[in-house]
């Protein structure tokens, strides 16, 4: 099914040690041999053309949070094979597999983390496990962090990279679309804001259920996002794609998400959107002048 | 092997019932079931989208809001309905009368039978994943009793967004998958060819589903299948709704709503 392709880039984190050695890495999209030092210091960013390589969970933590506060939840949770899957090879063995080629024990990491100050609730997917695929321990795993934002009062950041839902997993897998949304309703009631990251890809079952569910959507350049894939949409209907079908450029202007955000640009953007949603709009460089409101009629002005 | 071989042959048969070219769709087991069935139109957003129909009818003493994945059985009526596979308009559709069903008390009935939401461009380009995304939410919320009745097809996420609610009943020969075995197969193998596995594989029938625990209630249907008698399938589904729908009723809405959330979040917990 998915392939694993050489779009990762292994960054230094405090989690995953020391990134891999990689001695000449080829950007996917303008072909040129990169020093991983480099790369590596420009976060995965192509420093020639601004291609930004897929990231792995625990890499993307350790970029966006205070170091040493993540906290991570559910550690040992692992799929488990309901149906008794076969496809070219047992389910069971693609679960042993990806467990051991990742060091993750399922498509998702979540956990408590401080950014900018801020305690929130960071539910990372994570693409090289099994296409960032959503599973029922996947679901249980993304449900129980925003139960977690929710019963502890948290802002909530998904970053989301998926093929979509598992199919190894049949119906168990599709209903954790109607779990993770239901859980999203609770938290939107509450009051809680929800930042949404789609990174390369977001496709099908993810995006149609709690990716797009956020207050705030950002995406990342050129990361491919929607619901059914180019090659199905071009099967079913023989049509022409326009350019940049699917990007997060094209989301963009057809109004699908607010911002499109480079990767070194994000804790600036998340900090900002923190102090707006979670501290109540108050920078702490910004003054309330009373006397810019003079003309409003204001008989009872509440402090 | 040939056990196998044979399991897979049945579940596939299972699958061609599901798509039979004369199965009743949703308009035949509305007329039969509800009076009164008035159609509502458009999402007041873009358009009109004739792949899901809906609109309030008269269920014994009570108004119920109907919202329905409908295909069509002439060359003309299928490409009006867009072979039963919708756009984003006509998940908005769903969510405008959801909540028109909402503020007027009427519990919703669901009928899904749809290959998949549509997969096209346009679809892509006015948000499909977003809107189904917000249907499943609105779903969740929704102080109304719903029940999902699975007439033929359930395909994927463009069944499921209407198809979130207190109940789910399953007509005996529909089948209900993440995927439809052929693109299931084309994911896996990358040979559609392997559909017939992968429909084994998938668990997709009514069947599948009682036994995990996710359908509550298999319709019968009349022999040979519900394309023998119109009359006889909608007349068991008819009760079949009543009956639910008669027990949803009698709960408390916060209840109702905690019994919902539970339905879903206890799905794949470990």
């Amino acid at each position: 099914m998915f392939r694993p392709k050489t779009r990762y880039v292994a960054l230094p984190s405090p989690r995953a040690g020391v990134g891999e050695e990689i001695d000449r890495l080829k950007c996917p999209k303008c072909d040129t041999s990169l020093e991983p030092a480099r790369l590596t210091a420009a976060l995965g960013v192509c420093y020639r053309c601004g291609y930004h390589f897929r990231l792995r969970a625990p890499e993307r933590i350790a970029m966006l949070v205070e170091p040493g506060s993540f906290h991570e939840e559910d550690q040992q949770i692992t799929a488990t094979d309901a149906l008794g899957f076969k496809d070219s090879q047992p389910y069971v063995k693609r679960i042993e597999q990806s467990r051991a080629s990742t060091g993750v024990n399922e498509a998702v990491t979540w956990g408590e983390a401080t950014i900018a100050g801020q305690p929130l609730v960071i539910v990372c997917l994570d693409f090289a496990f099994m296409g960032g695929s959503m599973g029922a321990a996947t679901g249980e795993k993304i449900t129980n962090g925003m139960e977690r934002a929710l019963h502890s009062r948290l802002p909530l950041l998904i970053i989301s990279a998926s093929g979509g839902a598992r199919m190894q997993e049949g119906m168990l897998s599709l209903m954790q679309m109607a779990k993770t949304a239901a859980a999203l309703g609770r938290l939107g009631a509450a009051g809680l804001p929800y930042i949404s990251l789609l990174t390369d890809p977001t496709m099908g079952g993810v995006t149609a259920s709690f990716a797009s569910l956020a207050d705030v959507i950002l995406a990342e350049p050129g990361a491919m996002i929607g619901f059914a894939g180019a090659r199905v949409i071009q099967q079913a209907t023989y049509e022409t794609l326009p350019e940049g079908f699917q990007t997060a450029e094209f989301l963009w202007q057809h109004g699908m998400i607010d911002l499109v955000v480079p990767r070194p640009e994000l804790p600036a953007v998340l900090r900002q959107l923190l102090d707006l949603y979670v501290k109540n709009g108050v920078a702490e460089d910004f003054e309330l002048q009373p006397q810019a409101n003079a003309s409003a009629p204001t008989p009872a002005v509440r402090g | 092997m040939t056990d196998n071989g044979s399991i897979a042959a049945a579940t596939w048969e299972q699958v061609e019932l599901a798509r039979h070219p004369d199965r009743p769709y949703a308009l035949d087991y509305i007329h039969a079931i509800f009076g009164n069935f008035f159609e509502l139109h458009g999402d007041r957003l873009f358009g009109d989208d004739h792949a899901i129909i809906g609109g309030p009818a008269a269920l014994d003493q009570r108004t119920v809001m109907v919202i329905a994945q409908q295909k069509g059985r002439t060359t003309a009526e299928r490409a009006l309905r867009n072979f039963g596979m919708a756009n984003p308009e006509g998940y908005r559709k769903a969510l405008r009368l959801i909540r028109q069903a909402e503020r007027f008390q009427f519990p919703v009935i669901a009928m899904v039978d749809t290959s998949g939401a549509f997969p096209g461009a346009g679809a892509e380009e006015r948000g499909i994943a977003w809107a189904i995304a917000e249907n499943l939410v609105a779903l969740a919320q929704a102080r109304i009793p719903i029940v999902t009745l699975v007439l033929g097809e359930g395909g994927s996420g463009g069944a499921l967004g209407i198809g979130v609610g207190d109940r789910l009943l399953m007509m005996e020969h529909s089948i209900y998958s993440v995927a439809m075995p052929e693109a299931c197969a084309s994911i896996l193998w990358r040979d559609i060819a392997r559909k017939v596995e992968a429909a084994q594989a998938l668990k997709l029938t009514a069947a599948d589903l009682k036994r995990m625990g996710l359908a509550d209630e298999i319709v019968p249907e009349p022999s040979g299948g519900a394309h023998n008698d119109y009359g006889m399938a909608a007349d068991a589904a008819g009760a079949a709704l009543r009956r639910h729908l008669a027990s949803l009723e009698a709960v408390a809405v916060d209840r109702l709503l905690e019994e919902r959330y539970q339905r879903y979040r206890r799905i794949g917990a470990s």
